[in-house]
């Protein structure tokens, strides 16, 4: 018997026993669009945690003040005053830290920004010249502060998109004045859209120079941020190292376990998202795992009840001239074919709910073509393999116990 | 291929058969002339084993059928008819003894072989008709050759040929359920016939029909003996084994008599 006609025999049957065959294939069904939206959902976060990490530039170092287990107890952000514009400094000297590239400090406090008659309260950073280059960073239109402006605390300030839009200043604000605690300053540039990161929205503060912000407005020398720019990814180690140890002996601290600061890079940002994000995944990834093998147990139940339900056919079929094998393959075909559908079908719905739900829930969803393609063969596999006791006990009746069956 | 181990027919006190010195192999030719032997059951015992009891269901039968008989084997329940049809069938394996049909001994055989006889060399009527309720009756009626690897169109040529014998050709397209009993049964008879059987093995089948739909089937019968087909017949019913040319009739797992009826010729 050839194997079309094994697949007509198949096919017949199932389509002889629609309701039940359309129950066998839900259950994998719901297995496969699970896996496939467990994936895509995995996927999609960790696309879109990673991109806006690499936002940051893949170079950058962190510095914050305060130690991550100083006593175990770790002070709200920004309450340490460890850091100071004068360690950024010093840190940019290329002599103590040749593999620094680059250095930006940031003052940053929360403020009431007025411009004509609109106001807005935004972040205020003040920071030095080569903040952009730093933050992979560039500028609409205008340009950033220079560090001669930054020397001589010139009141400039660069804006972000969405301020810039909020504060009435969509296209035309260059030249404008903007007023905050009542220092006035003129606007020299407006930031290129980046989006938000980690809950903080990169589009939404002012920048002006350090030296302004902190004399004018903060009435403090500290720095919340450093951040440190490698020259490439590869010194990022070196810089690492040589940045600590600039800050322990600019510290005048000797153990390192008791330094008052903490240095982070990007990488080690990127791990931690990652590996909460793989812990997740990996959780989904069981259930969905879970709801495949019950599905698979399904398939299993239905096709021995259909074995014990058709034992007439088989004797049937054996005293027609079906050999033991022609019924075992009729059978494995059938089990393949449910599990085929399901696999089909089930990809099918995780692709349409993975494009329907990102319109109401704010989530990405990445379907990838690998998931779809391993789904459908995990899915034939289940059908296969949960249809090889059920096919050898149909293959093992002998006809005329098969046929005596009423 | 795996080969399924043969379960229950063999019993612990099978013997394997050889022809005794002195009795004719009947693997040969018969004696020049005579009609050729298509059934030659040569002292053919089935005990079945169900624990510590068992049952003796034939206890030495041995039958010979010619090409192109009409038997009847009839019984009361209980008789050993029904094993006897199974073997008879090829869908059983003797405890002992030896089966030649057509000149083969078939009673070694292991469950390929012998589904490979049953589709070349026997054609089945059941009592409960056993079409495959999903199937129209033309591919019900192709079943047989699906199995022998006819290709599709001959198939279909056969089925219907086979359809037009039991004046069916225009029901080639209905399901069972849409069929009288009658009608199933001449769907069942047209699958017995598409294979171009040795032997049409028709067990009890009136058992399920009205007098006049029986009548139908058993007519058939009559006319696939007409045409020179050999037929067997199994039934409990001695009007029905009338029909036939031949009757045997069994009691207790042995042949009690063997005689022609009126409409067969003397049986020597």
């Amino acid at each position: 018997m050839s194997l079309l006609e094994t697949l007509r025999s198949g096919l017949e049957a199932i389509l002889g026993h629609r309701l039940r065959s359309a129950l066998t294939v839900l259950g994998i069904l719901i297995g496969i669009a699970a896996v496939i939206l467990t994936v895509g959902l995995g996927e999609g976060a960790t696309s879109s945690v990673n991109s806006s990490i690499a936002s940051l530039g893949t170079n950058l170092l962190i510095v914050t003040p305060g130690s991550s287990s100083s006593n175990g107890v770790q002070g709200g952000f920004g309450s340490d005053t460890t850091l100071t514009y004068a360690n950024a400094k010093d840190l940019a000297s290329r002599i103590d830290c040749p593999d620094v590239d680059a250095v930006a400090p940031t003052s940053i406090t929360s403020a009431n920004v007025t411009a004509g008659t609109k106001n807005w309260t935004t972040l205020v950073v003040g920071t030095t010249a080569s903040w952009p280059n730093v933050r992979s960073r560039t500028l609409a239109v205008g340009t950033f502060f220079s560090a001669t402006q930054v020397k001589n605390q010139d009141n400039v300030a660069v804006l972000g998109a969405t301020t810039a839009e909020k504060l009435g200043l969509g296209s035309n604000a260059l030249g404008e004045t903007i007023d905050i605690d009542n220092v006035p300053l003129t606007v020299i540039g407006v930031l290129a859209p980046q989006g938000s990161l980690g809950g903080t929205n990169e589009d939404d503060m002012v920048l002006l120079p350090i030296t302004l912000a902190q004399s004018q407005i903060l009435g403090s020398d500290s720095v919340q941020i450093i951040f440190l720019k490698a020259d490439s990814q590869g010194t990022l180690g070196a810089a690492y190292t040589e940045a600590t140890d600039e800050l322990l002996s600019l510290h005048q601290i000797s153990t390192p376990s008791k330094a008052d600061f903490t240095i982070t890079s990007q990488s080690s940002i990127e791990a931690t998202a990652t590996s909460v994000d793989s812990a997740l995944t990996l959780l989904l990834a069981g259930i969905a795992a879970i709801s495949l093998l019950v599905g698979g147990i399904g398939v299993m139940n239905i096709m021995l009840v259909s074995v014990t339900e058709r034992r007439r056919e088989i004797g049937l079929r054996k005293a027609l001239g079906a050999t033991p094998s022609a019924i075992r393959r009729q059978f494995l075909v059938e089990a393949s074919v449910l599990g085929l559908a399901g696999g089909v079908l089930g990809s099918g719905f995780g692709a349409l709910v993975a494009t329907v739900l990102p319109h109401f829930v704010s989530t990405t969803i990445a379907i990838e073509w690998w998931a779809v393609a391993g789904s459908i063969g995990v899915a034939l596999a289940i059908g296969l393999s949960f249809g090889v006791y059920p096919a050898t006990r149909a293959a093992r009746l002998t006809p005329m116990e098969a046929l005596r069956s009423e | 291929m795996a080969r399924v181990p043969l379960e229950s027919t063999q019993t612990p006190g099978f013997e394997s058969v050889s022809v005794k010195p002195g009795e004719r192999n009947p693997a040969e030719p018969a004696q020049p002339g005579a009609a050729s032997p298509i059934v030659e059951l040569v002292d053919i015992h089935k005990r079945y084993q169900t624990g510590v009891l068992s049952v003796d269901a034939l206890r030495g039968v041995s039958l010979r059928i010619d090409e192109g008989e009409f038997v009847a084997i009839i019984g009361p329940s209980g008789s050993g008819k029904s094993t006897l049809m199974h073997i008879l069938g090829c869908l059983d394996h003797p405890s002992s003894g030896s089966y030649y049909l057509a000149g083969v001994d078939v009673s070694d055989m292991d469950e390929a072989q012998l589904a490979d006889v049953r589709n070349r060399r026997i054609g089945f009527v059941f009592q409960q008709f056993n079409l495959l309720t999903g199937l129209t009756a033309c591919r019900n009626v192709e079943l047989p050759l699906v199995y022998a690897g006819v290709d599709r169109r001959m198939r279909k040529q056969r089925a219907l040929a086979s359809l037009a014998r039991v004046d069916l050709v225009n029901r080639s397209e209905h399901r069972p359920n849409e069929l009288s009993g009658g009608q199933q049964q001449r769907v069942a008879v047209a699958r017995a016939l598409v294979n171009e059987p040795t032997l049409v093995l028709a067990d009890e089948p009136t058992g399920n029909l009205d007098s006049s739909s029986a009548a139908d089937v058993l007519g058939l019968l009559c006319e696939l003996h007409r045409s020179g087909r050999t037929v067997v017949l199994i039934t409990h019913d001695a009007q029905t084994a009338n029909t036939a040319q031949r009757v045997v009739r069994l009691k207790d797992g042995l042949i009690q008599s063997d005689e022609a009826t009126s409409l067969g010729g003397p049986r020597t």
